[in-house]
């Protein structure tokens, strides 16, 4: 186990797997998502730590699968992929820059501390106003709800606090 | 394996059995919901549900170690193996039977995992930690949805309170304790449900007076999931969940 930024290998692996997309919602790396945990190098094997989002969420399995072929293609020959649950996942952990990605993409990040009612301070992905009103408590995907802002009329979807 | 990992295997194949029965039952609404939003809501407070039960296999089968796995548990065991709380495995009715058997369920749930995130067993306490995380959001939308059908029209009233008169019974096996079970409890490791009722009987009955429905009376129950006694329902539910590896043992794609 070597620490980030002290070998230049485990950089590297840092860069490479700032290029994985969240399968979902690619204008997000699985760096700003927050899920990678742990990366270590051991005689040439290599063991990424993530963690999951959603218990069900089906993106895992494809962020498994991403992560290896991307590895595998930087040369990376012996890759394993693990996963840790404690501490669960939160969105706390989405990287400032991510949720300006998303806000971009069309939508609204997660409010910034991981709240039980979390309805408070919801902004249109559009034109920013504060007058939204929810549609349904899940979207597309686990990970998001529907909204509808209430001034220009735009649905759309918020990535929820959790 | 010692009496207390044979109570921890026991108890987590059972709590892997509540979320995949409950999990297949909501997915049977996948493109039969009333409509599109509500659709997707059922179908992804199912897959939280079935990522619970993979969970939950997972783990039984690093304890057990005889290199079954989460699929195993899944469709290789058969009714009296399975050790779901029966009211899991009823057929979903109409929309307001599916909804208040996820209200019991959910405030059930808040308790339970909530308390669980606290157990001496690391594992556990990680899976509950996600799942909490969950019922917060499916409790609220269930409440939502309770108070909305019952103070709503006659008809959504009706429905809805009939079916919690269906359903009331079949909720008092959530707070049972077998004696493996207490012996958990004791070591720190599971939840004692039976302090978990009378919380969980004014949080429901809160939303039954909200949504001006009656609290059924308690002059009925019906138990024996945890024992592998279950109603005929189950038998239908895994032969359609297990079918492809019955069929066709070991297919994989």
């Amino acid at each position: 186990m070597v620490a980030v930024g002290v070998n230049p290998e485990i950089t590297r692996l840092f860069e490479l797997l700032g290029s994985v997309a969240d399968p979902e919602i690619p204008v997000l790396s699985l760096l700003d998502l927050g899920v990678l945990r742990d990366s270590s190098i051991d005689d040439y094997k290599v063991t990424i730590t993530i963690t999951p989002t959603y218990a069900g969420c089906p993106a895992m399995a494809a962020m498994r699968a991403d992560i290896e072929t991307t590895l595998a293609a930087a040369g990376y020959g012996q890759v394993r992929v693990q996963q840790k649950l404690s501490p669960a996942w939160s969105t706390d952990w989405m990287t400032q820059g991510g949720r300006e990605k998303l806000r971009a993409y069309g939508i609204a990040p997660p409010v910034n501390t991981a709240c039980a009612h979390a309805a408070d301070g919801i902004e249109c992905p559009q034109c920013g106003s504060a007058q939204v009103s929810k549609i349904s408590e899940f979207g597309s995907t686990a990970c998001k709800a529907l909204y509808q802002c209430q001034d220009c009329r735009e649905p759309f979807d918020y990535f929820k606090c959790i | 394996m010692s009496s207390q990992r044979k109570a921890l295997l026991d108890y987590c194949i059972a709590l892997g059995d509540d979320s995949l029965t409950l999990g297949h039952r909501l997915s049977e609404w996948s493109s039969n919901g009333p409509f599109l939003e509500e659709d997707l809501a059922l179908t992804n407070v199912a897959l939280d549900f079935i990522g619970r039960a993979r969970m939950f296999y997972a783990y039984a089968a690093e304890i057990e170690g005889k290199g079954r796995s989460e699929d195993d548990f899944a469709f290789l065991r058969d009714c009296r193996e399975y050790r779901n709380f029966l009211i899991n495995e009823l057929p979903n009715g109409d929309f307001a039977f599916t909804m208040a058997r996820q209200l019991l369920v959910d405030a059930y749930d808040m308790d339970f995992f909530g308390r669980l995130a606290g157990s001496s067993d690391p594992d556990l306490a990680a899976i509950a930690a996600k799942a909490v995380k969950e019922s917060r959001y499916h409790l609220r939308r269930s409440e939502d949805w309770i108070i909305r059908l019952g103070d709503g029209t006659e008809e959504s009233h009706r429905r809805t309170q009939d079916a919690f008169e269906q359903l009331w019974g079949y909720a008092a096996e959530m707070f049972d304790m077998s004696a493996q079970e207490r012996q958990l409890a004791d070591a720190g490791i599971a939840v004692d449900r039976g302090a978990l009722e009378a919380g969980w009987a004014s949080k429901v009955q809160a939303v039954l007076k909200q949504a001006t429905l009656e609290v059924p009376a308690d002059d009925w129950s019906i138990r024996g999931g945890r024992e592998g006694i279950h109603t005929e329902h189950l038998g239908y539910l895994l032969a359609e969940l297990q079918f492809l590896q019955r069929a066709y043992p070991g297919l994989q794609w």
